[in-house]
This record gives C-alpha cells, structure tokens and sequence, in this order.
C-alpha cells in the first residue's frame, strides 16, 4: 500500500502530469504565471483545496446521491476555496490582491473536480488525500517552471529578485514583454508538452485519424 | 429503549439508507449547505479583524506612496504619523472640528446618512449619494508649511468601484500623484490603471487651465489647453479611462473638492 501512496503522490508529477498530459487547469496556468511568488502561492492553495476536497468528498462518497453528487462535490470544493480566500487575505493581502478572481476561480478549476470525480468518488478518504495533493503538485511544478521562465525573461527577475538588469532600470536586459502577457504562457506550456513527450514517448496520444494512401490514382 | 440508542437508531437508518431515494437526497443537500456555511462564515467572521488590518494598512500604505514618501524600511504606522488628518467640510470647503476621527470612520465605513448627500447627476457612478465630509490628509514641510494634500477619490470604472486617492502641492493646481488602491477592472487592461508606469504620468500634471476652468482630461488625445492637462489613457480600457476620468472632472469639480481647492490656491489652508 506504500508503494501505491508513494506512486499516487509521484505520477503526477511527470507521467502523469495534470497539466502536460491531461491537459487541465490551463485558465489559471496562463493567469497567474507571470511571477513565482504569486504562481507558488496559486499552486499551494489549489494543492490544498485538491487535497482537502478529495478527502472530504472521499469521506461523504457512500452517502453523496449521484443524481446531486456533482453540486455536491461543487460546494466542498467551493467552501474550502472561500476558506482559503479569508485566509490569504487575513494572512497573504498583497499577494491575494494580485491573485485576485483568480483564487476564487480554483472553484472552477478542472484538476480539482476532475479527481473529485474520478478518483475520489471511487476510493478511501487517505488515498484521496494523497491523490489530490499529488495533482495539486503536479500542477504547481507546472506553474514553478513556466514562471521561472516567464519571469526571468520577462522581467528579468527570480522570487523578485533581480537577476537580469533590465534596461529600464539602467542595466543592460531588454525584457521580452510578450512573456509578461498571458497567451505567452500558451507557448511555455506547448514547448514543455513537447519537450516532455519528447522524452517520455508514451506520452504521445494515438492519432484520432489515420492517413490513408489511396490507389488508382 | 433509552432515548441515546433510539438517535443512534435514526442516524444509523439514515445512512443506511439508499444514497439515491428522494428523502435523503433533500437531507444530504440541506445538511451539506448548512454545515459548509457554517464553516464559511466561521471563518470570514473569525478572520475579519485581520482582515481590516491589512486594509488600513494598505490604505496608509497608498496615502504614502501617492504622496511620494513611501519607504518599506520604515514602519507604515510610524511614516503615516507625519500626515495630518482632517475631516473636510465639501460644502464649504473648510475643515471641521464636529466628529472625532475614529468616530468619523466610523460613519463613514457605513455611508451613515449623517455624513452623506444624495446626487441628481451622478457623473462618477457613486451610486447616487456622495460623502460630503471626507477624510484629508496634510504633509508638512520642515516649516510646518503645506506641502501636499492628500484627497480620497472614487468612481465607477467598468466593473468596479475604484478606490483611490490624489496627491496635489501646496499650489491645488499641480498633481503630485494619482493612485487607486482598490479596483477590480479587468486584469491586463483596465487594472493597469496599477501600473507604475501609467500612474507616473500624472505626476507634474495640472487640474486648471490659465482661466481657472477645469481641464485635467484622460483622453487618447490631448485637449486643447495643451499636454500639461493630458494624462494618456489606458489601451484597450476605454470605459476604465473614461472612468477615471469622470471621477477625476467630478471629485476636482464643484460638487467635489472645488470650494477646498480654490481656498488651497488663495493660501486660505493652514
């Protein structure tokens, strides 16, 4: 069983990977990308609320009525997002009014009901826990990695810290300002896709077509 | 049967219960809502003291910056201590000794009646009623002369109130700063009014032209008293721009600051 709980919180970090392979979450992966802080708290409270609600949800499974289970799983999910909400704003001001609607939107966010449903539903509360959490990670590993880039080349900084003198501060870095504006996180996240498939072949989805060679001609 | 194992009994059905019949689906519904709000206002209650913290604090911390002598090095609480509050009489133009300051704010954070005025012409989205007394501050030179006022501003923009504040010298003509510290317009347009860059373009700008006539405008293109009345607006955020504008022309004007400024002017403020 440690094996599973081991392999359940390290797939998704690359074999598995929320963003790469599943393709979800990507709304908030392009918003919040823009600085590390704000990307690692994003991917902290996402990790949090997959988790939680997939234990909660786990917890109720046996007593959820399908015909209102996805409502059901909408409120948990809801609630520990507001909870988390009061929670940078009490604690984290700054950094939730730059996060903004976004932190509001993890409702929304399909990696979170997508393990609710899919994983949570079906199996005990601690495997779920993990489940979620293991997502949630793979999502903020994303998030790290696309903002590492779109930082530094976007405003020539890490964690906020100057890395690359930008021009307009009298140093020498033009920053690319695209990287600064989220559709540029659109080509991070394709680069890294085919970066990732690259290396792990089996990633690669089988076609929905084949083409054919028609004789005769 | 003691009345305990009876409970028990009844919970025991419950969740023995078919997940899908007609009775427990109302139960899990209303029994979910509850105890999730419940925990929801549980925790926006037990967090709203902090909460409001932070907002002074951001609040002073923008009342610093727009009037250029923010340092992070230095406590917020002892910066602000430099600034001199009033509460200002708009009517009249004047500041006024009738309300304490905290019970002030007080008032004011509930829009009591006592303080407030309805708007015919509500130019500035405020919802039909306008503060008539605000909340101003004064920065002192080495002198004790004045050496910028501080007025809170706010209007409509396109989906949100924004919240902010004007930073003008001691002349009531030229602005120092403008900067809003709350807003919630869309995220890349209509925010960048938090751009460091636009904000700096108000800085030297002046609010009245030769004749005394109003001519501050956010526009694309500059109006005809010359770029000194011409801060550029926001691309791509046409209502947000026309916002600030509006709310600019309506808090600078008569029904705003207008009597306080022309006192400012005259050298009538102490």
């Amino acid at each position: 069983m440690a094996q599973t709980y081991r392999s359940q919180l390290i797939d998704p970090l690359v074999d598995n990977n929320p963003i790469t392979l599943q393709v979800l979450g990507i709304c908030s992966a392009l918003a919040v990308t823009s600085s590390m802080q704000v990307a690692f708290v994003m991917a902290l409270a996402v990790t949090l609320v997959t988790g939680f609600s997939s234990m909660f949800i786990s917890m109720l499974r046996n007593q959820i009525p399908s015909s209102i289970r996805i409502i059901v799983q909408m409120v948990i999910i809801a609630s520990l997002v507001i909870l988390v909400d009061q929670v940078l704003k009490a604690y984290a001001y700054e950094i939730s009014k730059t996060l903004s609607v976004f932190v509001g939107l993890i409702i929304t966010n399909c990696i979170v009901m997508g393990r609710a449903e899919a994983f949570a539903m079906k199996n005990p509360p601690i495997a779920s826990f993990i489940d979620g959490v293991g997502n949630g990670l793979g999502y903020g590993l994303l998030l790290m990695v696309v903002s590492v880039i779109r930082e530094l080349f976007g405003s020539g900084s890490l964690w906020g810290i100057t890395i690359l003198k930008t021009v307009n501060n009298g140093g020498w870095y033009v920053p690319n300002g695209l990287l600064l504006l989220p559709p540029s996180a659109f080509f991070v996240i394709g680069l890294i896709i085919w970066a990732v498939r690259t290396w792990k072949p089996e990633q690669v989805e089988e076609r929905e077509y084949k083409i054919q060679t028609v004789e005769g001609h | 049967m003691p009345e305990g194992t009876e409970n028990k009994g009844l919970i025991r059905r419950f969740l023995d219960a078919p997940p899908d019949s007609v009775g427990k689906t109302i139960f899990v519904a209303v029994a979910l809502c509850l105890v999730a709000s419940m925990i929801v206002s549980a925790a926006a209650v037990a967090l709203r003291p902090v909460q409001e913290e932070n907002k002074l604090r951001d609040k002073r911390i923008n009342v610093l910056q727009v009037a250029g002598v923010y340092d992070e090095n230095v406590p917020v609480n002892d910066a602000f201590e430099a600034f001199e509050p009033h509460v200002l009489d708009l009517s009249t133009g004047e500041f006024t000794d009738a309300f304490d300051l905290d019970e002030f704010n007080a008032l004011a954070a509930k829009k009591d009646p006592s303080i407030m005025r309805p708007l015919d012409d509500d130019p500035a989205g405020l919802g039909g009623q306008m503060q008539v007394y605000r909340l101003v501050y004064l920065l002192r030179d080495g002198n004790g002369e004045i050496d910028k006022v501080v007025l809170p501003i706010e209007g409509y923009g396109l989906w949100s109130t924004l919240y902010g504040f004007i930073a003008l010298e001691e002349n009531g003509n030229d602005i120092f700063g403008l900067q809003f510290y709350q807003q919630g317009e869309t995220p890349g347009l209509g925010a960048e009014v938090d751009n460091p860059r636009w904000k700096a373009l108000w800085n030297g700008k002046k609010l009245f032209a030769e004749d005394g006539d109003l001519a501050i405008t956010v526009a694309k293109t500059p109006p005809p008293e010359g770029t000194d009345y011409h801060v550029d607006a926001l691309a791509g955020a046409t209502l947000t721009s026309r916002g600030v504008d509006n709310l600019v022309h309506f808090w600078m004007g008569q029904a705003g600051y207008g009597s306080f400024l022309e006192h400012l002017q005259a050298g009538e403020v102490n």
